[in-house]
């Protein structure tokens, strides 16, 4: 390809001279074998390989990399050992958030992505922002809980 | 440590590791040397392959048809009969049936040459739905008129007496769809060869289905093929029989190419091409008397089997025998006709076969109810089956049935009565209630004379390790497992282990399915601890047991009458609503349940379940709609299967009673599936109420209200 791809992923200068068709997923499960990204359904519609891309939650399997170009992509692996991520990777244990755990890792991007940008939600506000996380095992009401304690417990490192 | 007692509160031994994002599922493991699979399969739902036409392959590229199972082997997978065959071969009699297996190192070629196959049919006339299979459409799938299993049961006087009495009779017929299980994770597998022993990876509930049903394939025993069961992320019966489906054409496969390979299936494979939960059609005749009380049900179930047997007859058994619900109903006759069509075959999904019935009986109930001028709940109380009743199947009901305990809970929390008398019939507001149970564990004496199961604990020093054939896939029972075995021993649950099942190493504990794992491999866990817990100054030594069935409840598989179920789970339901008078939107305002499971090993969990298991069920009644035509599935995507979000359902209210099991792990019973078995009804009860209509089939999407109404 003519081009290369420059972007970071979890900090790390990744430089990619592929095909810029390439989906972000695959570039990231399979080149940087960040396998904590899912792919559930390949049409943007599950969640389950949400990544925060420029401090926005996206989803990577519709994401072509060639359009990430310049970008800061942080994955599951990049924040869970952050103040943050560990905040609500615990809130999620602890709340009975997780079952078969595929999900998982998506919906605690979208967490993470909620409080960030809204430190103390409203139960109708969790709902909202992971709407486009789909979860068939736990029909999300210790999901929605375990975010409420993630930002309770998160204190001011939400704010 | 401190040691674990069974109330305490523990954190799920796999959360954090799957919420880090750590956890292994097959599709994140390879191996050197790796080759990709993709599945080839048929495009018609019946007719007679003429001709395959494969492109040149490039070196080292594969197509692997039944043409490659060896002398030795036989073109067959061994469910719980050999009707499946491996590979199609000559006929085809379902859209996606497996006609071959495409190998070779890169995905990108392997597309390629997938859309180059050619496959040239002759096409015949399917039979798609349950009247076309029941009309024989296109001549006889199975036998000569596509009745692949039928049962029938009955109860008290002959029916002919009790209708002769009958100051009415009222009939109808209720009618269920296509579901779809949606694990988030779709169906995979590797194959790989270790230690000379074919070996699988594999995302599926029943690593020992998986050897049985495929050694065949090559002349093998079960035990010279190894499966290693990989966190699994979901599964909800979709993994039970279908990871055969998988694993059979790779184990040909890996006979011939002898490298790591690995099959996927992307989702709209899993979508298009795996098994549903069965559709069915039931309908009810009940004599009654001038007053609306019922003298008799007559009843006939069909559920859609497809052209291969997999699980369907047992799932129609379970289906017939929860055909009266939880009421003791005084004289019954139930039918029940598992019809062959040239749909993908049907099979296991959460409450396998007892959603369908419990639903049409629900809905039949309440029906009745309101024709009368009764309230649904006070009349379907009044037939509470209770402690020594006589089941459907001329057996007794062993536990004590606490239900009017269990309905004064819902109805005093969501104030039901009130909102019952106030919602006028199409007014737009509306309150339902379902009542349900769910029978744990093999139906009859299966668990002794089929499963037999063995559970083992291996002591080491201060460390105790599990080993069970009993997976994790979702349900919390790794740490259920790991909390009853570390309260019996009297240690903390951190020094016991649990790992996924690897069939080389533990005992055949049976399938996980059928709400059996914790009541029954779970006491037989208990039973090793207080036995190792007697021994614990010995040193390093292990202990396993098999299971005994408790004495004194009969059952004959061949005419179904006894005790079908040693126990049951009991459910009770409220759903209220509002309906938009426009749109037809459907709004839930509150849901309440209350579930008698014995007694909860793990209150987190079992809330856990409780809620995931009711918004199933809520999708399946509302949302969730499948069609199937032509033999094709129309919603091959997440985006036109839709199933609940965040958004849909509010936050439930749940209670449980405390009603301890005699034969299970510190009291409990099955629960995985009851929870599924009853919040559809109460849904569909308070849309008819907010409406003033009746309804008669599920799932009930805004348009298809439309349509009630105006065909009403």
């Amino acid at each position: 390809m003519l081009n290369e791809i420059v972007f970071y992923v979890n900090d790390k200068k990744i430089v990619f001279n592929g095909n810029p068709l390439t989906r972000l997923i695959d570039v990231l499960r399979e080149d940087l074998e960040l396998t904590g990204v899912k792919e559930g359904c390949g049409e943007g519609e599950c969640g389950a390989c949400s990544v925060i891309k420029d401090g926005k939650l996206v989803t990577s399997c519709i994401i072509p990399v060639g359009a990430v170009n310049g970008s800061r992509i942080y994955t599951i692996e990049g924040i869970r050992d952050t103040e943050k991520g560990r905040c609500i990777i615990e809130a999620f244990a602890e709340g009975g958030a997780v079952q078969c755990g595929f999900c998982i890792p998506g919906m605690v991007m979208a967490a993470y992505a909620l409080l960030s940008s809204n430190p103390h939600p409203s139960e109708m506000e969790i709902r909202k922002g992971i709407s486009g996380n789909i979860c068939r095992c736990t029909g999300y009401d210790l999901i929605v809980e375990s975010i409420k304690l993630a930002s309770e417990k998160g204190g001011e490192l939400w704010a | 440590m401190p040691h674990t007692a069974i109330d305490d509160k523990v954190v799920r031994v796999d959360a954090l590791v799957k919420a880090r994002g750590e956890a292994r599922y097959v599709s994140d493991m390879s191996f050197p040397d790796m080759q990709y699979a993709y599945m080839i399969r048929s495009s018609i739902p019946r007719g007679t392959i003429d001709s395959i036409r494969i492109p040149e392959l490039p070196e080292g590229y594969w197509f692997i048809s039944a043409k490659d199972i060896p002398e030795e082997g036989k073109n067959e997978l061994w469910m719980i009969q050999k009707d499946w065959k491996c590979f199609a071969e000559g006929d085809v009699k379902y859209v996606g049936e497996t006609i071959g297996l495409l190998v070779g190192p890169d995905r990108n070629m392997l597309s390629y040459l997938r859309d180059k196959i050619e496959i040239r049919y002759t096409e015949a006339e399917a039979a798609i739905t349950i009247d076309e299979g029941l009309a024989v459409k296109g001549g006889p799938i199975v036998g000569e008129d596509n009745v692949m299993c039928s049962l029938f049961v009955e109860k008290g006087r002959p029916m002919e007496e009790v209708f002769r009495e009958a100051d009415s009779v009222f009939e109808e017929t209720i009618e269920t769809g296509f579901q779809e299980h949606v694990h988030l994770e779709t169906n995979g597998a590797i194959i790989t060869i270790e230690d000379g022993k074919y070996t699988f990876y594999a995302s599926a509930q029943c690593p020992f289905y998986i050897r049985k049903a495929v050694a065949g394939l090559l002349g093998l025993q079960p035990e010279d093929i190894v499966v290693k069961q990989t966190t699994t992320g979901g599964a909800f019966g979709g993994k039970e029989h279908f990871p055969d489906v998988l694993c059979g054409p790779l184990l040909v496969a890996e006979h011939k190419i002898r490298k790591p390979i690995k099959l996927i299936f992307d989702r709209e494979e899993d979508m298009l091409y795996s098994v549903k939960r069965h559709p069915a059609k039931v309908t009810y005749r009940t004599a009654l008397d001038k007053d609306g009380n019922i003298l008799g049900i007559d009843g006939v179930v069909v559920y859609n089997c497809g052209p291969y047997l997999s699980g369907s007859f047992v799932v129609l058994q379970r289906g017939v025998f929860h055909a009266n619900g939880v009421y003791d109903i005084p004289n019954t006759h139930v039918k029940g006709i598992g019809i062959a069509t040239n749909t993908f075959p049907s099979d296991a999904f959460r409450g396998f076969g007892a959603p369908q019935t419990l639903y049409a009986i629900e809905t039949h109930m309440e029906h009745i109810a309101k024709k009368f001028g009764y309230d649904p709940a006070e009349y379907k109380s009044r037939y509470f089956i209770k402690q020594g009743g006589e089941t459907i199947t001329n057996g007794h009901i062993v536990e004590k049935v606490v239900l009017p305990e269990m309905m004064k809970q819902v109805v005093d929390a969501s104030d039901y009565f009130r909102k019952s008398k106030e919602y006028a019939p199409g007014s737009g507001k509306g309150i339902g209630i379902s009542f349900y149970n769910h029978g744990g564990a093999f139906t009859g004496n299966g668990e002794q004379a089929i499963i037999k199961a063995h559970a083992r604990l291996v002591k080491t020093g201060e460390k105790v390790r599990i080993e069970v054939g009993s997976t994790e896939m979702g349900q919390g029972f790794q740490t259920s497992l790991r909390k009853i075995a570390a309260a019996a021993l009297g240690i903390s649950i951190d020094d016991v282990s649990y790992d996924n099942p690897d069939t080389s190493v533990v005992p055949d504990s049976g399938p996980t399915a059928a709400s059996r794992s914790t009541m029954i491999v779970g006491r037989l866990i208990e039973r090793c601890a207080e036995e190792m817990k007697e021994r614990w100054e010995e040193g390093d030594f292990s202990v396993e047991k098999e299971y005994e069935h408790p004495e004194g409840h009969p059952w004959d598989q061949n005419t179904f009458r006894g005790d079908a179920y040693l126990g049951y789970g009991w459910g009770c339901c409220i759903v209220e609503v509002e309906v938009d008078k426009l749109t037809r939107e459907v709004k839930v305002t509150g849901i309440w349940s209350s579930h008698d499971i014995g007694k909860a090993i793990d209150e987190l969990i079992v809330h856990g379940q409780v809620n995931g298991g009711i918004v199933q069920s809520l999708g399946y009644a509302s949302m969730e709609k499948m069609e199937n035509r032509n033999g094709h599935f129309r919603q091959s995507s997440m985006s036109d299967y839709v199933i609940p979000t965040s958004m849909e359902f509010p936050k439930q209210e749940w209670f449980l009673v405390d009603n301890p099991y005699e034969w299970g792990p510190f009291g409990a019973k099955g629960m995985g599936e009851l929870v599924f078995n009853g919040a559809d009804a109460a849904y569909i009860d308070a849309v008819e109420r907010a409406l003033g209509t009746e309804i008669h089939r599920i799932p009930m999407p805004p348009e298809d209200l439309e349509e009630v109404l105006r065909n009403a």
